[in-house]
This record gives C-alpha cells, sequence and structure tokens, in this order.
C-alpha cells in the first residue's frame, strides 16, 4: 500500500517519547532536545509527503479525494459491531490537520532550544512534547469516534502535564488541574454522546448506515449536541473557556502548541469531522452551536480588550478566534459547496490561525523571554531592541486584523461571507467582533512595541533580540502567513469534497476591511503615545463595565463557587460525614448492642447460689401462675 | 497432577518452608521462590489456556466445555462435597491477577518488622485462600476458601497493622463474617433448592431451582458476596481495614479479595438463580449506582491518602457489581476487566501509599508537599497510578471503564440508561479527588525539613511497582486478547440469564 509509511507518524513521536521518558534523565539536555526535534523533522516531512501523495493522486470519479484508510485493526471490541479500531485515516481535513500539527509541533520544537535552555527538567519537557504530538497526530487521524476519544483523553493529559511544568508553583499546579477537570467534564457529555451514537448508529466509524440514522431519529441530534459538548470544552467555549486562560502558566511555546494552534482546535475539528451528519440529522444543533460561538467570540473579544497580561490578551483572542471557525462550521446550510461555504472557510481559519496564532504566542514568548514578565506595563518601546520580533509580530497582528494580503484576511473573509448567507443579523455582528479582534490586537502590539517605554527596568536589565533557534520559527511563520492566504485552500477541501474556488466576496472584504482600519486606527490614537488620555478617561467613565471584564466577567468566581462551595462543601464533606456518622455508626451500635445484651446476659451467670435460687422461684411462680390462668 | 492443584500445593509447601526457615533469609527465599513459582504457574496456565481454546476455535469445534483443566475429587460423600476444580477465562484472569499481586506483595513487605516469618505466614495462608477459591467449582469448597482467607486478615491487621488497628481488624472480621453467614445460607438454600446430588456449581447450573427459594437465597447469597465487594452500605469496614493494614495486606485485600466478592456475585449468585437475579437486581443495581457516585465523592473530601483510595475502591468496585448487574455480556466482561484493571492499580496505589508512609510516617495529605523533587521515582510510580485511576487510555482503567459504559448502554431502558448515566459521572469526580491529591502531596515546595532528606525507592520497592506498572500498562495498551478470553467465558452466564428473562 502506498501510505502504509503513515503508520511511523504515529509510532514515532510514541517511540521518542517512551525513550526520553524513561531514559532521558540521563541524557545531557542536547541530546534529549535533539532526539525529539529529530523526529519530529521525520514526521513532518512524512507528513508533507502524504499531503502530497495524496492531493496528488488527483480526485476519483465523483470529483472527491477518497478516503484512505491504510492502517485499521481492532484493538478493543465490544460487541460484534461496536468496536475500538486503532488505525489512520486519510482524508482531505486529516491530511490538512497533519501539516499544521507537524508544522507548528516542528517549530516549537526548534523554538524551546532557546526559550528552555538550562532548565531543570528540559528532558521531561520534551519528552511531553513527544506525548503530545502523539496523542494529537492520532486524534487527527482517527478511524472512528472511539479512538479519536482515545486520543482527546491522551493531548488532555498530555496538556495537564505540560501545563503543571513548572510543578513548584502554585499557579500552575491549580491552573492544570482545572484545565484537566474542566475538560474533563465536557468529555463526561462526549462520552454520553458516543455511547448514544453507538448504539443507535450501531457503529462507531463516521459513516453509519443510512437506515440505522434514520429509525434512531431524534436521538441522533443529543448524539451529536453531547459530543459538541466534549469538542466546546476542549475549544474553550463559553461556559467551558475558562481554564484556558488559567493555560498560560505552562511554558509559552507549549501554549503556542497546545493551546493556540493544535489541542484547542480539536472541537472545531471533531465537529468538521461529524460535519456530513450534522448538516443532514441535526441542522438545528448545527445553527445553535453556531450561536454559541457568536456570543463566545464576542465575550473573549471583550475581555481581550482590558487584560493587561500579554498571554492572557492572546488566550482569548485565541477562544475568540476559535468561535470565528465554530461559528463558521455552525453557520452552514446544506452540503453543497456553496450552501456549506463556511465549512471551507472554518477549515480554512484554522490552517491559517494556527500559523499565525503560533507566531503571536512564539513572539511573546521571546519578549517574556528578553524582560522576564508577561505584564504589558515591565514592556513599552521594545521595537528598538527586537526588531526581529517586532516585524514579525506585526506581521501575525495584521493577520489576525484581517488585512490583505495576510493569511487571516482570507480565511476571515470567506467566515463572514458565510456568515451574511446564512443571517445579516450574525453576519453584522461577526464583523463587529472581528473589528474588536483589530482593536485589541494592536492596542496589544502597541503596549509592547510603542508607548510608555519602562525605562527602569530596561536600563536595569537591557532587553535583547532572541537567538537564532528563537528567531528562525518566527521568520519561517511569517512567511506561512504572508503567503497562505493564496492557498487555493477549496480545492482542497470543501464541506462535500468537490473543488470549490475561492473568490473574495468584494462587498464583504471590503466592509471587513474598513472596519479592521477603523479599530487600527482607533487603537493606533488611544494607544500609541506614551500618554495614553483617551484610554484612561474611557476607562474611568465606564468603570464597573471594565473592571468587570478585567475580572473576566467573573467566570472564574463561578467556577471557584462551584468546586469549592458546591462540590466540596456541600456534597462532598456532608457525605463523608454521613458515612463515618451515620452507615459506620450504625453498625458500631450493632456491634455495641450485641456486647451491651451480652453484658446483660453474662450477669445472670454469676456463680451465687441465691440469685440462681431466686430465679429458679421466680420461674416456677410464673409457670404457675400460667399453668393456672389457662 | 492437576496443573490448578499447583495453586493450592505451592502454598502448601510454602507455609511447610517458612514454618521450617531459622532466619530471615531463608523466610525471603522461601517466599520468592514460592511467589516467583505462583506467577510463573499463572503465566503458564494462562497460555496453555489460550493455546487450547484457539485449538479449539480453529478446529471448529461448537461444544467447548465451559471449564478445562477439571478434576474432582469425593471429600465428603453425605452431603457430595468435593475437591472439584476447573478454569474458564474469567478465573484465569484472577489466577494470573492474584498471583501478580502475591509476588509484587513480597516485595513490598520486604523489610517488615517484626515477626517476619509469622507475618509471611499469614500471608501464604491468606494468599493460599483466595488462590483456592478461584479454582474450585464445588460451592462448599469454594465457601472453605473464601473462609480461609478470611481469618489471617483478622491477625495481619490486628499485629502488623497501624493506627486503630484492633477495632479496625475487629470491625472488618465482624462485617465479613457476619456477610458469610448470610452466604453459608444462601449457598445451602442453593443445594438444597435444585434438589442436586453435587454441590459443583456448573451441575447445578443445569437445573433449575424454583422461584420462590430464588426470592428467598438471591438476595443472601448476592449480599454475602457483595459485601466483601464493597456494596453500599456494608463498605464501611473497608476504608478502616485499608488505613490500618500493613501495605502488602492492602494490596492483597483491595487487589484480590475485594474481587471474591464480585466473582462470587457472578458465578454463584447470578449463575445459579438467574431468575431471581432479572426479578430483583434492580434493588442491588440501584445500591451499586450509589456506591459508584457516593463513594467517589467521599474520596474527594478525605485528607488520608489510604482513605481516599478505600473510598476510590468503594467506588470502583461499585462499578464491579453495577456491570454484573447490567446483564449484557459486554458489561459483564466489563466488569471482569475492571476487577483486573482494579486489583493491578489499587495494588500499586496501596504499595506506593505504603512506601511513602514508610518514609514520611503520615499519610495525611497536609503535612506533605513536594514529594516530587525528594522521591522522583514514587511520585512518577503515584502519577501513573493516578491517571490509570481516572481512566487515561493506554493504561488499564480505560478499558475496563469503557467496556462497561458501553455493556451497559445496550440496555435501552430508561432505569438502565439513567443509572448508567448516573455512573458514568463518576469520571469526572475520580480526576477530581486524584488530581487534588497529585496536586498537594507531589507538586509544590517541600514545605517539611525532615522529609528534605528522605530516599527514593530501594531495588525490591522498584521491583515491585514496576511489575505493577507494566501489568497496568500491558493490559491498557493490549486489551484484545484477555477482552476475548473473558467475553468467551462469561457468555454461558450470561445466556442463563438471558433466557430466564424470556421465560
Amino acid at each position: 500500500m502506498e501510505f502504509n509509511y503513515t503508520i511511523l507518524i504515529l509510532l514515532l513521536p510514541m517511540l521518542s517519547f517512551l525513550v526520553l521518558g524513561l531514559a532521558g534523565m540521563r541524557m545531557k539536555h542536547k541530546v534529549a532536545g535533539a532526539i525529539g526535534t529529530t523526529v519530529l523533522g521525520i514526521v513532518a516531512v512524512l507528513s508533507y509527503l502524504t499531503a502530497y501523495l495524496y492531493f496528488g493522486n488527483g480526485r476519483s470519479a465523483d470529483g472527491t479525494f477518497a478516503p484512505q484508510t491504510p492502517w485499521n485493526f481492532e484493538w478493543l471490541p465490544f460487541t460484534t459491531n461496536l468496536h475500538i479500531d486503532m488505525g489512520i485515516l486519510l482524508d482531505p481535513i486529516s491530511v490538512m490537520m497533519l501539516i499544521v500539527i507537524s508544522t507548528v509541533s516542528l517549530m516549537v520544537h526548534i523554538y524551546s532550544f532557546g526559550y528552555m535552555k538550562g532548565e531543570v527538567g528540559f528532558q521531561r519537557y520534551y519528552a511531553f512534547l513527544s506525548l503530545f504530538s502523539f496523542s494529537m497526530l492520532g486524534l487527527v487521524v482517527a478511524t472512528n469516534i472511539f479512538q479519536m476519544y482515545v486520543f482527546w483523553e491522551l493531548v488532555g493529559v498530555s496538556s495537564y502535564l505540560l501545563i503543571g511544568f513548572y510543578y513548584t508553583k502554585p499557579e500552575a499546579i491549580a491552573a492544570s488541574k482545572k484545565a484537566f477537570i474542566v475538560t474533563r467534564f465536557a468529555d463526561l457529555g462526549f462520552l454520553i454522546g458516543i455511547l448514544i451514537y453507538g448504539y443507535y448508529a450501531g457503529t462507531f466509524t463516521f459513516t453509519p448506515e443510512t437506515k440505522m440514522l434514520v429509525a434512531a431519529g431524534g436521538m441522533i441530534p443529543w448524539a451529536l449536541g453531547l459530543m459538541f459538548v466534549g469538542g466546546a470544552g476542549k475549544s474553550a467555549m463559553f461556559p467551558l473557556h475558562i481554564w484556558l486562560p488559567d493555560a498560560m502558566e505552562g511554558p509559552t511555546p507549549v501554549s503556542a502548541l497546545i493551546h493556540a494552534a493544535t489541542m484547542v482546535v480539536a472541537g472545531v475539528y471533531l465537529v468538521a469531522r461529524m460535519f456530513p451528519l450534522f448538516i443532514v440529522y441535526a441542522p438545528d444543533v448545527l445553527h445553535w452551536i453556531a450561536y454559541l460561538g457568536v456570543l463566545t467570540a464576542f465575550y473573549a473579544a471583550a475581555v481581550a480588550c482590558v487584560q493587561t497580561d500579554i498571554k492572557r490578551v492572546l488566550a482569548f483572542s485565541t477562544i475568540s478566534q476559535i468561535a470565528f471557525m465554530v461559528v463558521a462550521l455552525g453557520v452552514c446550510i446544506g452540503a453543497d459547496t456553496h450552501e456549506g461555504l463556511g465549512y471551507m472557510a472554518g477549515m480554512f481559519h484554522l490552517f491559517t490561525h494556527a500559523m499565525f496564532k503560533a507566531l503571536l504566542f512564539l513572539g511573546a514568548g521571546a519578549i517574556i523571554h528578553a524582560v522576564h514578565s508577561n505584564e504589558m506595563s515591565a514592556m513599552g518601546g521594545l521595537r528598538k531592541y527586537m526588531p526581529i520580533t517586532h516585524i514579525t509580530f506585526l506581521i501575525a497582528c495584521l493577520a489576525i486584523a484581517g488585512i490583505p494580503p495576510f493569511s487571516g484576511f482570507f480565511s476571515k473573509d470567506e467566515i463572514l461571507a458565510a456568515c451574511f448567507q446564512f443571517s445579516p443579523v450574525v453576519g453584522w455582528m461577526m464583523s463587529i467582533i472581528a473589528g474588536m479582534t483589530a482593536f485589541y490586537m494592536f492596542r496589544l502590539y502597541y503596549g509592547i512595541f510603542w508607548g510608555k517605554e519602562n525605562k527602569e527596568l530596561h536600563a536595569h536589565h537591557t532587553p535583547h533580540e532572541a537567538p537564532v533557534s528563537m528567531s528562525f520559527p518566527l521568520i519561517f511563520l511569517a512567511a506561512v502567513t504572508c503567503v497562505a492566504g493564496f492557498i487555493p485552500f477549496g480545492n482542497f477541501v470543501s464541506s462535500n469534497g468537490q473543488s470549490y474556488d475561492i473568490h473574495l466576496n468584494a462587498q464583504v472584504a471590503i466592509t471587513s476591511v474598513c472596519i479592521a482600519i477603523v479599530a487600527i486606527v482607533l487603537a493606533t490614537i488611544m494607544y500609541l503615545k506614551e500618554q495614553q488620555p483617551i484610554a484612561d478617561r474611557l476607562a474611568a467613565t465606564f468603570k464597573t463595565l471594565h473592571q468587570a471584564a478585567y475580572r473576566r466577567f467573573y467566570m472564574d468566581e463561578i467556577w471557584m463557587f462551584v468546586t469549592k462551595k458546591i462540590i466540596f462543601r456541600c456534597i462532598s464533606t456532608p457525605l463523608a460525614w454521613w458515612d463515618r456518622h451515620v452507615i459506620d455508626q450504625f453498625f458500631n451500635f450493632t456491634a455495641w448492642s450485641a456486647q451491651a445484651s451480652a453484658d446483660e446476659v453474662r450477669g445472670m451467670q454469676s456463680g451465687r447460689i441465691q440469685s440462681y435460687c431466686i430465679w429458679f422461684l421466680v420461674g416456677a411462680l410464673v409457670f404457675t401462675l400460667m399453668l393456672l390462668l389457662i | 497432577m492437576n496443573i490448578l492443584s499447583l495453586f493450592v500445593l505451592i502454598p502448601l509447601l510454602m507455609l511447610l518452608g517458612l514454618w521450617l526457615s531459622r532466619n530471615l533469609n531463608q523466610v525471603r527465599g522461601v517466599m520468592v521462590a514460592g511467589s516467583s513459582l505462583l506467577l510463573l504457574t499463572a503465566i503458564y496456565l494462562t497460555v496453555d489456556y489460550l493455546g487450547i481454546r484457539h485449538a479449539e476455535a480453529a478446529a471448529g469445534v461448537t461444544d467447548a466445555p465451559e471449564m478445562l483443566f477439571t478434576a474432582s475429587y469425593m471429600w465428603y460423600a453425605p452431603l457430595h462435597i468435593c475437591y472439584s476444580i476447573g478454569v474458564d477465562g474469567i478465573s484465569v484472569a484472577m489466577l494470573l491477577l492474584s498471583a501478580i499481586i502475591v509476588f509484587t506483595g513480597t516485595f513490598a513487605s520486604w523489610k517488615l518488622k517484626p515477626l517476619t516469618k509469622e507475618y509471611f505466614l499469614w500471608f501464604t495462608l491468606l494468599s493460599l485462600g483466595v488462590f483456592g477459591f478461584f479454582i474450585s467449582t464445588d460451592l462448599f469448597t469454594m465457601f472453605m476458601f473464601y473462609e480461609v482467607a478470611l481469618i489471617p486478615m483478622y491477625l495481619l491487621i490486628g499485629v502488623w497493622g497501624s493506627g486503630r488497628k484492633e477495632y479496625a481488624a475487629m470491625k472488618l472480621t465482624l462485617m465479613l463474617m457476619g456477610a458469610s453467614a448470610f452466604l453459608l445460607i444462601g449457598i445451602l438454600g442453593i443445594y438444597y433448592g435444585s434438589g442436586a446430588q453435587t454441590m459443583n456449581v456448573l451441575e447445578i447450573a443445569k437445573l433449575h431451582i424454583p422461584m420462590d427459594m430464588q426470592r428467598i437465597f438471591f438476595p443472601l447469597t448476592f449480599l454475602g458476596f457483595g459485601v466483601l465487594g464493597a456494596l453500599f452500605p456494608f463498605h464501611t469496614w473497608s476504608p478502616d481495614g485499608h488505613a490500618s493494614a500493613p501495605t502488602a495486606v492492602s494490596m492483597l485485600h483491595a487487589g484480590v479479595l475485594m474481587k471474591l466478592g464480585g466473582y462470587g456475585c457472578f458465578r454463584v449468585a447470578m449463575y445459579l438463580m438467574p431468575e431471581a437475579a432479572q426479578e430483583l437486581g434492580w434493588i442491588f443495581l440501584i445500591l451499586t449506582t450509589i456506591s459508584v457516585v457516593y463513594g467517589a465523592f467521599s474520596a474527594v473530601v478525605q485528607t488520608d491518602l489510604k482513605y481516599i483510595n478505600a473510598y476510590s475502591s468503594v467506588s470502583h468496585c461499585g462499578l464491579v457489581l453495577f456491570a454484573l448487574l447490567m446483564m449484557t455480556y459486554t458489561s459483564s466482561t466489563g466488569a471482569i476487566l475492571q476487577m483486573l484493571s482494579h486489583g493491578l492499580m489499587t495494588a500499586l496505589f496501596f504499595a506506593l501509599i505504603g512506601m511513602i508512609y514508610g518514609r514520611t510516617h503520615t499519610r495525611d495529605i497536609r503535612q506533605m508537599s513536594g514529594l516530587m523533587k525528594i522521591m522522583p521515582f514514587l511520585s512518577v510510580g503515584y502519577v501513573i497510578a493516578g491517571l490509570a485511576n481516572l481512566g487515561l487510555p493506554g493504561l488499564s482503567g480505560f478499558v475496563a471503564e469503557m467496556t462497561i459504559f458501553v455493556g451497559s448502554f445496550q440496555n435501552a431502558d430508561t432505569f438502565h440508561r439513567v443509572c448508567t448515566i448516573i455512573a458514568c459521572t463518576s469520571i469526572v469526580i475520580t480526576a477530581v479527588y486524584i488530581l487534588r491529591v497529585v496536586g498537594k502531596i507531589l507538586y509544590g515546595k517541600c514545605t517539611d525539613p525532615h522529609h528534605m532528606h528522605l530516599t527514593d525507592a530501594t531495588w525490591d520497592e522498584r521491583l515491585a511497582v514496576i511489575c505493577l506498572i507494566v501489568a497496568v500498562a500491558g493490559m491498557g495498551l493490549a486489551p484484545f486478547w484477555i477482552s476475548d478470553m473473558i467475553n468467551d467465558s462469561v457468555t454461558p452466564i450470561i445466556n442463563n440469564l438471558i433466557s430466564a428473562s424470556n421465560l
């Protein structure tokens, strides 16, 4: 078989994880890093080769790229129809994801050489990166929904381990725990969704028999909706987004890889994977997903406008951008290339966003590396010190703001076109949110590179440009961001597999670019200078609102309330008390009563003749009375 | 000589060897030799069993015997009590589990003091009872071995335990003895009710016990075994018992002894009285559903490592009984897988807790922190055990839980669905209590100056931990062969239950 080698894409990172995990502590830092990076390099080459061969094979008779399954074996049998298979499925979206994951992962591996240099646990870090790459690659090539769930859990745990990489920091411990538990809670929905799907569709594969689906009737929307709950957890949809901003406690390259480019789009990928079923059997669910996406996009954009920690701004921006993809998928109204434009747009945005958001995070990492702080107050005026970081960061900002010719413009334009096609209200709302994106990104950009310089801090410790290992990934990703928009994406990925030529919707494009430019100008006026009177005045005027947004509209307080107050205080503590003091005491009481009655009876065996005589007489008397009375 | 009798013979020889040994090295020598031999026998048996089954399947044998390696010797003729032995996939799996845990338990109690010789004598007697139980097919012999396994527990906890050991030992023994009184009545009821001229389970299964007798004796038998499987509300012996028991005893107890309960419920109560199981199963299903969630929630607020694990065991063993009562092929396979998985990972947990306790002299999670830096090997082991416990794919817990949930979901009525969904929620709560402990004791900075100088695991401890991790990961990575083996063996029992529901 042509694609038999694809198994290496999974096996190599797995092997690298085992080697680094078991023997890493005895290796030198450089050796461990080299092993991890080389493996990812090979994986990246194989992924590109796969894409080249797969798309190069041409279309089959019906005009689509035929899915290939070079590997599939039964891993865990349940019943005759239901079993977990492990395998590799190649189709346009999985091949596209292979490229995204291997590219970003390779860049992060290279970047980490510089960023993590000298850290304790360097080998462990690379081991976990390998584990993550393995899991994420396994997730996207899954041949069935249960395999996806298996790898879904594995990416969850790699994320947990990497967020908690600095395990002596209390914030990192809390953040890793929160990330795992929140996504686990969402996965409960996913699991129940899979169970329902398995029972009614009679299979765990993505292509169940139509007659089973028809017979299942109303259960399929439930199954798909619950699966999306899992997706919402991983992809940080409101209100399950609360773990993502905290996850920034992990090392910054990890945030770039896991919490910006790959793992967090797993939910989007899940919806795309189940799209053929969504669009036919549960279009209403799909549209509700779109509304949830709009809400999330707006919420996250609003919060991002006032955060001061640069990684937090990027985290909320990620939430908002993922919501864009979710909205794009949700606004599809049919399976053909025109009605399903959102599908193509969402996937396209996933691709471009992965590149420029990874670039933003890696840039942020370079900045944090230089000033040793996440806070914008420690920055300002950095353009003089870090020219490469500055230019690449600017490119990414322009891309995310949707300015042509950068990649974000093309994908966002398609998303907005799809939204307008669905409903003008959604279209306008998303356009405004796109404007907010441009605003907060440029607020961030000016805050870091222009604005008021923290001279005191910089005099004490002059910021310096990042080493080559760190600037190379920045330049590479910036180059990708510049050209990715011109990829004829619709020719590879579309809702029904047919080729679709992307043509810019002039009206939408002009509107969105105008909004973006206005937003950027606004940000320039407010934040370019050292003195920022307008921004200060606005913050003072809308103090409550500003404060609420800064505190992320109190979602974390609600989370703390649920876990601490409800789960700990109101359920677990009383239950544990009940167990010790009621159920256990009941058995203690039984034992005690047995002992007490035994004590009583023992008193009768006193050995004193007198008492025996009395008992004898009493007994005789009672019997006599009974005889007489009866 | 039947290979199965080796499982009784080797412990007997070990008892003799221990009795004759004069010093610590001889005691250790006997234990290592004996437990390795048991492990090898168990592995050989598994391979042999699978080989025979495969040969049967390849030859297209349709009426393959339910049990292999069967043998029977009359023991007490007036009551038809025989020493009947035989194994199917379920017992093979359980024997393998027991052998692994006895083997690792030996190393986990390598440095145990005082009275090492006496300790190992009772320990071996306990394992004798366990092995005997799993190979027996005769009701009375089974019951006898069950009792043999219970009694040493009292002494092992009472003498070598810690904390409120007398109280815990007495409580555990009384509750389990009380349960076995129910059990004895149940067994006698089955024997007389079926009118059989034998006590052999396989023979009785072919007969029909009158329904009005089943209604009385099914609950008694199920309860008798269920108490050992930590059925709510009869689980309270478990936290105290585990907390006070020495390491290897906790391992053996949670790892194997609690499995006797589930095994007995399935093999005796449900197999022999299927009609009553169908009719009355719902009562126990509610209790087990409560067990699953209740145990998990209770574990969330415990502060003693062993209590956390004991409540977690209540939850996981509850899942075993829960899955059995779902009465589908897949769910029962899942139940047996869960027994295996829980046995391995709980043994691993208790082994690690014992090792940590041996160093820090506290099990209170509030008094420990930052152990990862101080004892990396034990800490990593603990994280792996925790991840297995919360059902991470690639480790054993996932395989078992998913089989259970998929199997339970095959019951389409609302009652079973609701129970299944409630049970599913335990996967979230499990994550809460596992990560809470990991975060508290392993991560962070070490604050107690006395803990700074502690050492990491020694070779004997490493051996025990690595063995268990390999077993947990092996089952999690390649579950197909074991799942197949068990699936074939639950078929006759479930067939019985299904035909009973169609009456």
